[in-house]
């Protein structure tokens, strides 16, 4: 029943409601701007967000900080755990968690499931040299447990 | 600055304004431009492929911001009516007056229509612009409303009169070819060899009528018929006459230019005509006491014109042109060069001719045996461009000539390699480019493969019949700078895509890590990881379930990810046949979960905005009335698409719903390079549009003809037929064969079409492997593919039914939240997601 009402609610609505995608760009902006790099010696907070066992091998998963979506990567075949933003900066999906992992020359990246477009896991950089970047966040693992730094 | 008008704005004009903006001399320069049709220049040589897109854009030579960009007026749909030569002055039929100092006319040629009485009716057309065919396609359509078998006729077996054949035959009309000579092409091919190509026509299904002079045309006010003589009449509803061009030299006439005594406007070896401010070139141009109804004299033409105008006088037109020609008519290749017709005084001729096959090949040899002098191919004209450079160049020729032409044995051809060329040799004869031309853009220009090389070249643009010879050239010259042209997957593997499935197959590895390990390097990537998903789908028929992490998104979570990160679902609805009952469930899960709903291109039900964590309610709901997971995430197999079929339509002649179900539910979660559609039309009006799909089944009388490789998309191709008349069980033992051969050899997300058509041999060798088993691989794809077929299972089920799985289903690992940042707003009584930015 809920959702019927939920349905019957959208139909009521005025036409001129209908368009208001620029409050869209505004807050998906807010939200983008939430997300700046953390260096490992500027973590105020470090975060447990689960044990390693939690987290499927050589792929991603969400966490989910305070408003914070943060995709975690669990790089077995290098033995190194790294962190970024979930949300793709390209179309601001909250998508990258679910992206393949791998490496490009070495260097390890994350493929956004939406357009392939390529981050470094290691600074967040866009790997074909485009105006794009997100931020990372350092990664440290203590018992087993999975603990992500932030400055707040 | 000098004033420069062009009156004519088709292949040869536009060539014109390129080769001038393109010269050192353009700034002295100021270009007007008239064309009479209504747009910017286009290629008229491919004017066929109109039908394919009907997307008149695609085939400009170049936009009308070009003209603008290089400070060119283009002036479109204005006639030039008159020239005064004494004060240098034209008149357009709309009053406008420009002078010039230079007048170039390419205005090029009409179609003729011969004088037969009644050729004004309703019905019938010329094939010369885009506004004809647009003519003829309106008229078809109108015409299959009322007859679906209506047939038209082309008046002309020539060249063009084919191309028109292959065009009526593409609206669906029976197409009928009438010609006055004794054979076809009379001009490029000999009786032979026009026999040949008769044959071949007539096997996919051209009705080919020779000796016919046409008294009159029936019919009141539209046509219904062709009179040849008493008692001889074709019934035919559409007429388009394609019984060779005149020049369309009025302008000439009228400003009295020195004319030929049949049309065209004199010019000397500099194009220019009797008045020296005043050039023609195309087929308006009468040189030689010939009009050069090719576009690479004409755009020589303009080089020249073009030269002649900024004082390079020492570039003239060659005495002698070559008047060599290869093209692929209705699938058909066809070439012939240099002197096809030779007399036997001036040499010997080697012919080697296979009706069985529908091949002729004959070259002339001169009579001391060391050069060649022209020949004709007709069924396979791969030869042509090797041939061509060697009767060009006068190269030497092997002691035993018939090597040129002979089924090449063990070891390929007899030429060696293209690098053997002289630098000089002319390889793009449409923009002159010649073999140093293309190795120095690799050597020098730093060019690295065949997209490069056009860039810089402009190669291949023209007709585009030397393409092979020119991936040829690149790839023996990297080859020779010690750069490799291997085919890889990615940075990480060095093998292609079979290689790699081959591999697998084998060395029986278990898992993608195992295959990173031993076969390549680094640790993968988006491009790998779901290729070798594919090949343990194919190896192992394991279902995404087993190895998540290397899949797709969309195959990770068993639906399509679309914009706003929500997922859409797609249950199976084999052939598009659904009941009430489950409609009414698929509608009822639809409204709970307030997904949007819609009808999908392949005859099922898409639901759309789901969230991750609702996928397995949703689907436990579905899986529990009976529905399967349609795949419609995966490089697999789709649906197969039907028509109503004999069981209710009354032109039906099988029941290609049944037909179509077991077909899908027997390749269903099939997983391949791409995604495969099918189709199964119960008649040849096709309604299920079976040609548009990787393989297609059309009821005829007898069985099923099965067409394989075509698509829709972004570049939309027919299927082409593989085999006829079949029964069902063949049919399955077929496209068992062939879909197993293309699961094993296609590159990564390569459909069937791009496949068959990198495929050595085409659709001829496609036939040999699976109707003929010429690999001697048949059974082996059969068993494999019904190995598949019996490991088949619902990859939905198989997850709702795993607690591991399930775990999947979930946006944040350590929250149950779900994702807030969702959003969606209404529309038409449904819902979409919030737009982006």
């Amino acid at each position: 029943m809920a959702t019927i009402q939920v349905l019957q609610g959208f139909i009521s609505l005025p036409k001129e409601t209908y368009f208001y995608q620029p409050l869209k760009f505004k807050t998906m902006q807010e939200i983008l701007e939430k997300y700046k790099s953390v260096s490992e010696e500027n973590v105020n907070q470090w975060f447990k967000v689960g044990k390693t066992e939690d987290f499927p091998e050589n792929t991603g998963a969400c966490i989910k900080y305070k408003t914070k979506q943060i995709a975690v990567y669990n790089f077995v075949r290098t033995g190194k755990w790294y962190a970024t933003q979930n949300l793709c900066p390209h179309k601001m999906e909250m998508v990258l968690s679910l992206g393949m992992i791998g490496d490009k020359d070495g260097i390890p990246k994350v493929a956004c499931p939406l357009h392939k477009k390529n981050f470094s896991l290691e600074d967040g950089t866009n790997l074909a040299g485009e105006d794009l970047k997100i931020a990372t966040y350092p990664v440290k693992i203590i018992d087993g447990n999975v603990y992500i730094g932030f400055l707040e | 600055m000098k004033k420069i008008i062009v009156v004519g704005n088709g292949m040869v004009g536009y060539k014109f304004c390129e080769k001038l903006v393109a010269s050192s001399e353009s700034k002295n320069f100021k270009i007007t431009v008239f064309g009479e049709e209504p747009r910017p220049a286009y290629d008229r040589v491919h004017l066929s492929a109109f039908f394919e897109n009907q997307d008149a854009k695609a085939l400009e030579m170049a936009p009308a911001a070009w003209y603008k960009e290089n400070n060119i007026d283009l002036i479109v749909d204005e006639k030039v009516d008159n020239i005064f030569r004494t004060t240098k002055t034209i008149i357009t039929a709309k009053s406008r007056q420009l002078t010039y100092d230079y007048l170039v006319l390419a205005t090029g040629s009409s179609a003729f229509v011969p004088p037969i009485k009644g050729v004004e009716k309703e019905g019938v057309f010329v094939y010369r612009t885009i506004e004809d065919l647009e003519g003829m396609l309106g008229y078809a359509a109108k015409l299959k409303a009322k007859n679906p078998h209506a047939r038209a006729a082309v008046l002309g077996g020539g060249l063009l009169g084919l191309e028109a054949g292959k065009a009526v035959m593409d609206m669906g009309l029976e197409p009928h070819i009438v010609e006055f000579a004794p054979k076809l092409m009379p001009r490029q091919l000999d009786a032979r060899s026009s026999k040949v190509l008769q044959l071949k026509l007539e096997s996919i299904g051209l009705n080919i009528h020779l000796n016919k002079a046409t008294q009159q045309i029936l019919g009141e006010e539209a046509i219904v018929g062709m009179e040849f003589g008493e008692e001889d009449i074709l019934d035919v509803e559409m007429l388009v006459v394609s019984a060779g061009i005149r020049p369309r030299d009025e302008l000439g006439v009228i400003c009295g230019l020195t004319m030929g005594a049949r049309g065209g406007i004199v010019v000397n070896n500099k194009m220019q005509t009797s008045d020296e401010h005043i050039f023609a070139i195309g087929e308006v141009a009468l040189y030689n006491e010939m009009i050069y109804g090719l576009v690479a004299p004409g755009y020589d033409m303009a080089d020249v014109a073009v030269n002649q105008i900024i004082s390079k006088v020492a570039c003239q037109m060659p005495d002698e042109i070559d008047m060599s020609t290869k093209l692929k008519l209705i699938g058909v290749d066809v070439a012939s060069f240099g002197e096809p017709f030779m007399p036997a005084s001036k040499g010997h001729s080697i012919i080697f001719e296979n009706k069985t096959q529908h091949l002729y090949k004959r070259i002339n040899i001169s009579l001391d045996g060391k050069s060649l002098l022209g020949g004709i191919l007709v069924g396979d004209a791969s030869d042509y461009n090797m041939l061509h450079q060697v009767y060009l160049n006068g190269m030497k020729i092997p002691e035993d000539p018939s090597q040129l032409i002979l089924p090449a044995s063990e070891g390929g051809s007899s030429f060696g390699s293209v690098l053997e060329l002289p630098d000089t040799a002319q390889v793009c004869s449409c923009e002159s480019i010649s073999k140093g031309d293309i190795c120095s853009s690799i050597t020098e220009g730093g060019c690295n493969n065949l997209g490069d090389v056009i860039d810089k070249t402009k190669a291949t643009t023209g007709c585009g019949g030397c393409k092979p010879m020119v991936t040829d050239l690149i790839n023996e010259t990297l080859k020779s700078l010690g750069k490799e042209v291997k085919e890889t997957i990615c940075e990480h593997f060095d093998y292609n895509r079979q290689a790699l499935y081959d591999l697998v197959k084998v060395s029986q590895v278990s898992d993608y890590e195992e295959v990173l390990n031993t076969f390549g390097k680094g640790h993968g990537c988006e491009i790998c990881k779901p290729l070798v998903a594919s090949i343990f789908a194919t190896v192992t028929m394991e279902t995404p379930n087993r190895q998540p992490t290397i899949q797709d998104t969309n195959d990770r979570f068993l639906a399509n990810i679309q914009r706003n990160g929500t997922y859409s679902v797609v249950p199976r609805v084999a052939a598009g046949e659904i009941t009430p009952d489950q409609l009414i469930v698929i509608g009822e899960v639809a409204k709970k979960y307030d997904l949007y709903t819609k009808i999908t291109g392949g005859q099922r039900i898409d639901l759309f905005g789901a969230q991750v964590h609702e996928l397995p309610m949703i689907w436990k709901e579905l899986i529990a009335a009976g529905f399967e997971s349609g795949h419609a995430y995966g490089k697999s197999l789709r649906t197969v698409k039907s028509c109503v079929g004999a069981t209710w339509c009354r032109y039906g002649m099988h029941e290609s719903v049944t037909f179509a179900i077991d077909i899908e539910n027997r390749y269903r979660g099939l997983r391949s390079p791409h995604k495969l559609k099918g189709g199964v039309s119960g008649c040849i009006r096709e309604c299920a549009e079976a040609r548009g799909k990787d393989f297609g089944l059309i009821a005829v009388e007898g069985g099923w003809n099965l067409y394989v490789c075509g698509n829709g998309g972004a570049t939309p191709k027919h299927a082409v037929l593989l085999a006829e008349q079949l029964d069902d069980e063949t049919v399955v033992k077929y496209l068992d064969r062939f879909l197993m051969f293309y699961i094993r050899t296609a590159g990564p997300l390569v459909r069937t079409a791009p496949w068959l058509d990198k495929l050595d041999g085409g659709i001829a060798y496609l036939k040999q492997v699976v109707v003929e088993d010429s690999l001697g691989i048949a059974e082996d794809l059969e068993i494999e593919m019904q190995g598949l077929v019996n490991r088949y299972e619902c990859e939905w089920k198989q997850a709702i039914e795993s607690e591991e799985v399930m775990k999947r289903f979930k946006h944040f690992v350590n929250s149950d939240d779900t994702d807030d940042t969702i959003e969606f707003v209404p529309m038409r009584d449904q819902k979409k997601p919030k737009a982006w930015v």
